[in-house]
């Protein structure tokens, strides 16, 4: 397989709530990104899949643990390292009307980050914006307008313009189609998909639509409560998922299709998220698993590579309890 | 289906605003059996939620206006109703389920006391005998002890029991039908199965109709008898769900059918997306509304709108391709 390009270690992202509590939104979390991959991270809100993505390209301090990229850990880098780091590493958000600056015009959107590495300049500057224009599919007359003029899928493709103004080589994609309407959703992945191929872009795709998630990732995360539960490529998770959680969370999203809909066998899970407040002790999932034994309470499951590239926390898999 | 329970003829809603009027709904019709599920599906601005804010009269007018059309509740016009008369339509006959649980309960009453409000308005009934329908409801829409619950707050409610909240407050008073505007759009999905298995549940143990509004596809393939797929405020076609999943005409069903992916589905196929947005309300084409984004869009497209084509009983399409005409190009 392709080089490591980004590495994950032992990754916790605490928040302190007042009264001493503190919210363990990413609790101890590893994995890699290959290059030219698109890794796929899925989970219910609340689970600590966006602050994963905001710790990665340090818009959060770790609180420990560690982020590689390219074997530099991020967390360390000063100087002028950052801002290489910051130019080779971007991010697309999720709302498309609060990510872009509505006091500028669309050329310095996504000029900015051109301007701050002086990447372009002058005509070259202009050049560059219409190119990029294009290749997001809008045209150069829209150069000299403002955010407001623009409609959600419009706008998403702004926000991946100028993520890809510095020619980066990692794309954190937080939520990236969620707000557009279903017909714009397939525009923006489709877009997604032919830049990867056409500049050799390695992304992490963040999202809670997991159909998606399956239909644009080479390998899929599965998040709980700040947990890593399953950890494998996107057929295989479909295929055979083995943790509870993503077997639950498979059988619970509608397929349109009626007639599978009718005699499907489903796994409704009960109740709710617990809070990351105060997650309950061992597997952060015992309290909803269908299948939680009583050594779920007591300890925390390992990370385990159970099969080749497809790894799993759960302690139905863990050798001395099988 | 025995008789008809709801029945809309040639409904236009407007809005006025600064920058002109906007057609919101431009001409919908369809009807609502006794018991039966029936699903509007389409894209933000489509007109879908503004078509059941209508039914229940909730159009804020002005800016808002009933341009023409009608709205047949057991054959009594909704449209020409006064507000009063209106009041014993809503939450009586008509129960409203709203997209956000968060924002559509009042957070400084207790659960209890917005429970029974609607049901204390509309018949004779002590505060206890309504509790006591407030902790059956409850208990129907699977919220544990239920006693207590009724003393609490919302906020002492997740996201999930909000939204059975919702429901229980929208059956207090027995209605005949039900409208549940996006009603899992704000839950995660394991919330939300539970949330559809519940109207199912609620559906056969009440005989209730239920008209969802939505835009997942998906949740319509599990819970719908027949669809409406509406695209710019009008419906361009209607069927059994069958009938719009295997055997969908409109170029615009068949274009957010192939935008959605599947999860059991094959990752090397492409998503085939609709091309282009859709139009603007306020000044809607003379044609087609969807021309400027089909590609099988014919020259008569964009001159002319397209009359409504019977393809079965129960199935009925918008498009100038079904004219016998045209060469079917699919």
């Amino acid at each position: 397989m392709a080089k490591k390009l980004v590495e994950v270690r032992n990754l916790k992202k605490h928040f302190e709530v007042g009264k001493g509590k503190i919210l363990k939104a990413v609790n101890d979390i590893s994995f890699d990104v290959y290059e030219g991959e698109t890794l796929g991270l899925v989970g219910e809100s609340g689970c600590g899949k966006s602050t994963t993505g905001k710790t990665i390209i340090r818009l959060y301090r770790a609180t420990s643990g560690e982020v590689r990229f390219h074997g530099d850990d991020v967390h360390q880098i000063s100087g002028k390292n950052m801002k290489d780091f910051n130019r080779k590493m971007q991010m697309i958000f999720q709302d498309p009307y609060a990510s872009l600056n509505p006091r500028m015009k669309v050329e310095d959107i996504i000029a900015e980050g051109m301007d701050i590495h002086g990447l372009f300049k002058g005509k070259e500057r202009q050049r560059r914006v219409f190119e990029l224009l294009e290749t997001v599919g809008l045209n150069k007359e829209h150069a000299s307008r403002f955010p407001h003029e623009f409609s959600g899928g419009q706008r998403q493709r702004i926000g991946i313009a100028r993520a890809l103004a510095v020619n980066p080589e990692f794309i954190i994609a937080d939520e990236p189609i969620s707000a557009l309407d279903v017909s714009i959703q397939a525009q923006v992945v489709n877009l997604l998909k032919d830049l990867q191929k056409k500049h050799g872009l390695t992304y992490l795709f963040i999202a809670h639509d997991l159909s998606m998630v399956k239909h644009i990732s080479d390998r899929i995360g599965v998040m709980y409560l700040g947990a890593m539960m399953e950890l494998a490529e996107s057929e295989d998770l479909y295929d055979e998922p083995l943790h509870p959680y993503t077997k639950a969370l498979l059988s619970s999203i509608p397929l349109p299709d009626p007639e599978v809909e009718e005699t499907r066998q489903r796994t409704i899970l009960t109740g709710d998220v617990p809070s990351p407040i105060d997650p309950p002790s061992g597997c952060p999932f015992r309290t909803r698993c269908p299948e939680a034994m009583d050594v779920c309470a007591e300890k925390k499951p390992q990370w385990l590579e159970v099969r080749p590239k497809h790894y799993v926390a759960c302690h139905l898999f863990e050798p001395e309890s099988q | 289906m025995s008789g008809t329970l709801l029945e809309i003829n040639d409904l236009a809603v407007s809005f006025s605003t600064q920058g002109g009027e906007v057609q919101a709904v431009r001409g919908v019709s369809f009807a609502v059996g006794p018991g039966e599920t029936v699903a509007i599906v389409g894209e933000s601005g489509c007109g879908k939620s503004v078509t059941a804010q209508s039914i229940m009269r909730l159009i804020p007018e002005p800016p808002g206006r009933i341009k023409h059309g009608s709205i047949h509740l057991h054959g009594k016009d909704l449209a020409s109703l006064t507000e009063k008369q209106m009041r014993n339509v809503r939450g009586k006959q008509i129960g409203m389920i709203f997209q956000d649980p968060m924002t559509s309960l009042n957070p400084t009453l207790t659960v209890g006391d917005q429970l029974t409000e609607g049901i204390l308005t509309h018949e004779k009934m002590s505060q206890r005998e309504a509790n006591k329908e407030a902790i059956e409801l409850l208990h129907l829409v699977g919220i544990a002890n239920p006693d207590e619950r009724l003393k609490q707050y919302p906020h002492q409610f997740s996201g999930g029991m909000r939204q059975r909240l919702m429901i229980a407050m929208a059956l207090m008073c027995k209605p005949e039908l039900l409208i549940a505007d996006e009603p899992t759009t704000a839950l995660d999905v394991t919330i939300q199965a539970q949330i559809i298995d519940l109207f199912k549940e609620i559906q056969e143990k009440t005989g209730v109709a239920i008209i969802i509004i939505t835009h997942d596809l998906g949740v319509v393939a599990q819970i719908a008898d027949r669809i409406n797929v509406m695209y710019a405020g009008e419906i361009v076609e209607y069927g059994t769900v069958k009938e719009i999943f295997y055997q969908p005409e409109h170029p615009y069903t068949r274009g957010l059918l192939t935008s959605v992916p599947r999860l059991d589905g094959d990752r090397s196929q492409p998503l085939i997306p609709i091309v282009g947005t859709p139009p603007d309300l306020f000044a809607p084409p003379v044609g087609c509304a969807f021309t400027s984004r089909c590609k099988y869009a014919m020259k008569v497209c964009q001159a002319h709108d397209p009359e409504v084509t019977e393809l079965s009983e129960q199935h009925y399409t918008k498009c100038w391709l079904q004219d016998d005409r045209v060469e079917k190009p699919y």
